[in-house]
């Protein structure tokens, strides 16, 4: 479960989604690197940039808003229209960086200081130069293609897990306990592999997703681990089994709260950062909550939620290289390998349909497993950055 | 006063003593702020008398070594009144520089042990302060007995801090009966302060738990720069400052009408040991680091602009129709603008003991903050940072603990002694 609300998945930015980015990237050294580096001031009423024109390659504008609103810098294409790059959210009296790769053209910069109206413009040229800017003119078309099936990903595995957990509910209800230990990490795949999405709506994954020491005392329990807990009680001290009023209650309520998650997934757009952010997301679940045996207290189940976080995250890098090939053909190929390593690790404790419990686990295949997640979120993490740079 | 050589001596580091002294004879409420200043590993010494305890408002030290203590089953009131005589006759020497016991650790007889263990010789005092604090359990413990004749003593404030969201307190390294806060500039000597206080204590006390920390998270003064936590960002920024008489008054010591009289000019002090998931955090965008923090990482400025110690505008609107400072940025979520004004004084030191079994940094912030009511100028913040604040999302709470730290100790008083009386 994630902790704290975060609706930024929901915001639909009315931008287009491959926007540049406070990159990481340096510029190279040297004169090159001095004209490939803009001043911006953004005054009230000014916005002073301190060349009109740079060589193609990497741009790094440094913005300072020196007025007294939040301001915002935008590099437009020659249309005026097109948002080629753009920084948000620079308060009075801060700086932030812009890096943008840019090929020779005709361009706007734009300052807009109480982020309203169509800004202070101004053109700016960016002429030839022995830096090959790497544009594909397909990146539009690859971006659309991306989100539309990570939309149509986050759909399917949605209806699965209302399809499963109703299932679950069923045999739960009916008192049969093993068919529903046997479903319950079956069922939890198709969250896992969404959960970035899930837990987006702050309302209902702590109805859904809590662990008992995630509430606050007097708060209410509720949820898969609730049931969790009752169907594997034996880590438990003086446990007392639900009673079937009881279990009729939080089952129905966790069905309930399926079905209203995936009526509003269908509502859900995705840009592309957003994709790229959610790949690493699922990885960082997995190191804080799955290989450590966290998530999964009672059940011992923690490796279905290991794979089906893998899952989500392989799917939504999958949708993304298309561009990463592109832009970053090396990180492609290392974060390729490094998902296929970590995949052989979880292979090697498959058992069956499933896999083993995480108490079975020694602590040299585990030290393995969390080796392995480490080295491939560590180039993970660059994604986002590289997918729009 | 002591017959041995004072590690003092040896260092000729006495000259500092002379300020303090006089600091404490002009007036006892300027006592521990007024010595020289720490931050260098000097010779600079805090007196241990005055009217409030060293270590509180005292300029923060570089190092940090806390222990909890339990009282034994087999101890008596009187052996509890006999134990905390000899350690402020102990922690007097020690903050003096001078060895824990009166022979020394290399004077006495070859036959015996040495009564100072030896590790500090030839060190300076280096702004030793020793901090001594009272847990609910010495008023009445675990099992509800009332051990020793203190139960309708208790302050009302005074009990174990509720469960919070997302609390994973490691049992054996929460709570205690009594705590010993030692901050110096030489992490040498407040292992060592701590380690002869434990061996005073042998009989009556045992160490529960103790933690160290090698880099102040926070400053009480000004003048100093804002340090940074392990996330790499400045911690402290808006603390309550050693020279903000009035702010000191509402918020931290306790007041002669409220409570326990024993307590006036005291304070309570909570621990709280918070591991950060360090890997995980690293890998974040600084963009998203900045808006979980709301401050920038270089300068410390709020995101809503200006220098570090501009106050923050949580109204200004930002893009996407967001405010700039986002809703769950953690300077919102603890400012004491949301929690009625109510401030803390933040003494927190980064520690870092060693790994954890899967590789990861055994790493975080070990919080240590004194307020006047923990009900009023701590609960609410810290339930409200566990609920909404998106730092959460890197955070582990490791342990808890929460004392009642009396007032300073007058001469020939022993630490706590209106509370035995």
């Amino acid at each position: 479960m994630k902790r704290t609300t975060s609706l930024c998945l929901l915001l639909s930015l009315p931008v287009l989604a491959a926007c540049g980015t406070e990159s990481t990237k340096q510029p190279t050294g040297g004169d090159e690197a001095a004209a490939r580096t803009v001043a911006v001031d953004s005054g009230d009423d000014a916005c002073d940039v301190s060349t009109a024109e740079a060589p193609a390659g990497t741009l790094t504008f440094n913005v300072k808003n020196s007025g007294s609103d939040v301001t915002e810098f935008y590099l437009l294409a020659e249309d005026g229209l097109q948002i080629i790059a753009e920084i948000e959210n620079i308060g009075p009296q801060s700086t932030k960086t812009l890096t943008v790769s840019a090929p020779e053209g005709s361009y706007l910069t734009a300052c807009k200081p109480g982020m309203t109206g169509d800004g202070i413009r101004a053109d700016f040229t960016v002429t030839e130069s022995d830096e090959e800017v790497v544009v594909s003119a397909d990146d539009q078309e690859l971006i659309e293609t991306a989100q539309a099936n990570y939309a149509a990903y986050v759909e399917d595995q949605s209806a699965q897990l209302l399809e499963q957990t109703t299932e679950f509910v069923r045999l739960y209800l009916a008192g049969d306990d093993d068919a529903a230990r046997a479903l319950y990490p079956v069922a939890r795949t198709h969250w896992e592999r969404i959960e970035t999405v899930a837990e987006s709506f702050g309302d209902l994954d702590p109805k859904m997703d809590a662990r008992e020491a995630d509430l606050a005392e007097g708060e209410k329990w509720t949820g898969w681990h609730l049931i969790e807990k009752d169907l594997w009680p034996a880590r438990a001290e003086n446990y007392t089994p639900l009673t079937s009023a009881e279990r009729a209650t939080f089952a129905n309520d966790l069905l309930a709260n399926t079905q209203v998650l995936d009526d509003r997934i269908q509502e859900l757009t995705y840009t592309i950062d957003q994709i790229a952010n959610g790949s690493r997301g699922l990885l960082e679940e997995v190191a804080n909550g799955k290989v450590t045996g966290e998530e999964e207290f009672w059940s011992r189940t923690d490796l279905w939620d290991f794979q089906a976080n893998v899952d989500g995250a392989k799917v939504a890098f999958g949708g993304v290289k298309p561009i990463l090939d592109s832009k970053d053909p090396e990180l492609s190929a290392q974060l390729t390998e490094r998902f296929d390593a970590l995949q052989v690790l979880l292979d090697e404790q498959r058992v069956g349909e499933g896999f083993k419990y995480y108490d079975e686990l020694t602590p040299e295949e585990i030290k393995a497993l969390a080796d392995a997640v480490n080295a491939l979120s560590e180039p993970l993490s660059n994604l986002t950055a590289a997918v729009l740079g | 006063m002591t017959t041995g050589i004072s590690r003092r001596g040896l260092l000729g580091g006495g000259a500092a003593v002379g300020v303090g002294a006089a600091a404490f004879v002009a007036g006892r409420a300027t006592a521990d702020t007024s010595e020289a200043p720490s931050g260098s590993g000097g010779s600079g010494e805090h007196a241990f008398r005055g009217e409030h305890q060293a270590g509180i408002v005292t300029d923060v030290q570089d190092r940090l070594h806390f222990a909890a203590f339990d009282v034994v089953d087999t101890a008596s009131r009187e052996d509890l009144i006999a134990l905390l005589k000899a350690w402020t006759v102990a922690a007097e020497r020690l903050t003096r520089g001078e060895p824990a016991g009166e022979i020394g650790p290399v004077e006495g007889s070859t036959n015996a042990p040495p009564d100072d263990t030896g590790e500090a010789i030839g060190l300076p005092a280096s702004n030793l302060t020793l901090t001594f604090g009272f847990g609910p359990g010495l008023f009445r413990d675990a099992r509800g007995r009332d051990r020793f004749g203190l139960a309708d003593r208790r302050p009302e404030a005074l009990e174990d801090l509720p469960h919070f969201p997302f609390d994973a307190l490691d049992p054996v390294r929460s709570g205690g009966d009594l705590c010993v806060q030692a901050c110096a500039d030489d992490p040498q000597v407040a292992v060592h302060a701590i380690r002869n206080l434990a061996r005073i204590g042998f009989g009556t006390v045992g160490v529960r738990w103790s933690q160290l920390g090698f880099g102040r998270t926070s400053t009480t003064n000004t003048s100093t720069q804002t340090p940074r936590n392990l996330f790499g960002f400045k911690d402290g920024t808006a603390n309550v400052m050693a020279d903000e008489d009035e702010a000191l008054a509402e918020n931290v010591w306790v007041a002669e009408s409220e409570g326990e009289g024993w307590l006036a000019g005291g304070s309570y002090l909570i621990a709280r040991r918070i591991n950060m998931r360090i890997e995980t955090w690293d890998r974040q965008p600084l963009g998203d680091q900045e808006e979980f923090v709301g401050r920038t990482k270089g300068s410390g400025a709020p995101l809503s602009g200006g220098s570090e110690f501009t106050e923050p505008d949580f109204e200004m609107g930002g893009s996407n129709d967001q405010p700039i400072i986002p809703v769950s940025a953690h300077v919102r979520v603890v400012h004491p603008t949301m929690h009625g004004g109510a401030r803390m004084l933040r003494r927190g030191y980064n520690f870092v003991d060693g790994s954890d079994p899967l590789g990861g940094l055994d790493a975080g912030l070990f919080f240590i903050a004194y307020v006047r009511d923990p009900r009023t100028h701590f609960i609410p913040a810290q339930l409200e940072m566990a609920r909404n604040d998106a730092l959460m999302e890197y955070l582990k709470f490791t342990s808890s603990a929460i004392f009642a730290v009396p007032p300073g100790i007058a001469e020939r008083e022993y630490v706590g002694q209106a509370l035995f009386t």
